[in-house]
């Protein structure tokens, strides 16, 4: 926060303003959130190659570079 | 009394507004507070353990000549786009580990770089201030340097930069402590973000599908949430000990995680308004530099300043895999657009593909 008087106080204000401004917002239950975002994971995993793992042939960084041209 | 018009009252004095300053944010804590009812590892109990995972270095990316501090992947999946310390900025063929294009750039610490949406160019900077977009050429030999269209100007290093949903506006974050959006083809400065305290570190664009909000993370310990249209700060986060070095959004759009040099990564959701999980061990002490979600959103890489590449549960908050191969810090790591590798940089001057 400044040290400037004229500054600081716009600064405050400003600040005081903000945090009016998010102490007001609308939010959720943590369980509502945390389930959604579980939800999310779950219906997208078979999706995910990194976390199922897919078979080399269809990862194109896992067959050795000895399929390259070069 | 200053002269201004922010809300101002007669009866607004330094005390008062201190006073109200601190009641209010006692009054946001308590009404996040009253919301937690439940740990995210609670929800998820029930769900059945990852196994253990088999994930190694496929590509090791080799020809900068320095720390590589940045990197982006193209939206072809194959393309990656670095830049480094010695103020180069390559563009390689992940699959073959060719070098299609390198530019040198005029300053050293090349902090940020990006991928335009349509392969064709790509945005940087670091040490001079600025974003520049380079479109890239097809003719090898030409000069990209030649073609270079300086964007952002900051008045303190350029710390991250990402193209919004086109080739036409870029986001930047810098140490001068703001965020803009800027135009590309008139460097024209659209919106300016203020609220950081300190320098801002990172930056992550909203899902398309969630709207115009990005985050950013800054050396005040804050992540911030913004509004692109009005410049506004939308919602704040202060729980993270130490500098915000990455800012990731979960795929859902619905919260997102950082990495700081407090040696946590954390997961913020957005509806709930907080801290839903924190990702450490006592074994690990040393700051995560960059982190990023895979496809699902389940797992969580982390690069951190210990060399190594920790892997996270992000529902169950447990480590799943730890993964060595850097010789030096990791600075930068993205999973690649379909989700099949991920990609880290590290001050070893490699940058590595693992899947």
């Amino acid at each position: 926060m400044s040290n400037n008087s004229a500054g600081g106080l716009v600064s405050l204000q400003k600040n005081v303003k903000q945090l009016r401004f998010e102490a007001g917002i609308r939010r959720i239950k943590v369980s509502q959130a945390a389930a959604d975002l579980k939800t999310f994971c779950l219906q997208n995993a078979h999706k995910d190659p990194l976390l199922m793992g897919v078979p080399s042939s269809d990862n194109p960084f896992r067959p050795p570079k000895s399929c390259a041209l070069f | 009394m200053a002269a201004q018009e922010v809300a101002a009252q007669p009866s607004d004095t330094l005390a008062t507004l201190k006073t109200e300053s601190e009641t209010l944010k006692t009054k946001l804590e308590e009404e996040r507070a009253k919301l937690h009812d439940v740990e995210l590892h609670q929800v998820a109990e029930k769900i059945e353990a990852l196994g253990q995972f088999v994930m190694k270095t496929r590509r090791t990316l080799k020809g900068h000549g320095n720390k590589v501090l940045c990197m982006d992947w193209c939206k072809d999946k194959r393309r990656i786009v670095s830049s480094s310390q010695d103020g180069k900025v390559i563009v390689w063929d992940a699959f073959t580990t060719n070098k299609e294009h390198a530019v040198t750039m005029p300053c050293t610490w090349v902090m940020a770089c990006a991928y335009a949406p349509s392969g064709c160019a790509v945005a940087c900077g670091g040490l001079d201030n600025k974003c520049s977009v380079y479109p890239l050429s097809l003719d090898k030999n030409e000069n990209l340097a030649a073609k270079k269209k300086s964007v952002a100007m900051h008045t303190n290093y350029l710390s991250a930069c990402c193209f919004t949903n086109s080739d036409m506006q870029i986001l930047t974050s810098s140490g001068d402590g703001t965020c803009a959006l800027w135009d590309v083809e008139s460097g024209q400065m659209l919106q300016s973000f203020h609220g950081h305290a300190a320098d801002v570190l990172c930056l992550d664009l909203a899902p398309s599908e969630t709207g115009n909000t990005f985050v950013s993370g800054g050396c005040d310990k804050k992540a911030c949430v913004w509004d692109m249209r009005t410049g506004q700060c939308v919602q704040s986060f202060e729980t993270h000990e130490s500098d915000i070095n990455s800012v990731r959004y979960y795929p859902s759009g619905d919260a997102f995680a950082s990495g700081s040099d407090d040696a946590t990564c954390r997961l913020y959701d957005l509806r709930a308004d907080r801290e839903v999980a924190i990702y450490s061990k006592e074994s690990i002490i040393f700051g995560a530099s960059s982190v990023d979600f895979s496809l699902s959103g389940r797992l969580l890489f982390g690069g951190y300043n210990d060399y190594t590449i920790n892997v996270w549960d992000v529902l169950k908050g447990t480590r799943v895999s730890i993964l060595f191969g850097h010789e030096n810090r990791v600075s930068t790591l993205r999973v690649s657009p379909d989700g099949t590798a991920f990609c880290s940089g590290s001050w070893d001057h490699t940058l590595r593909i693992w899947a």
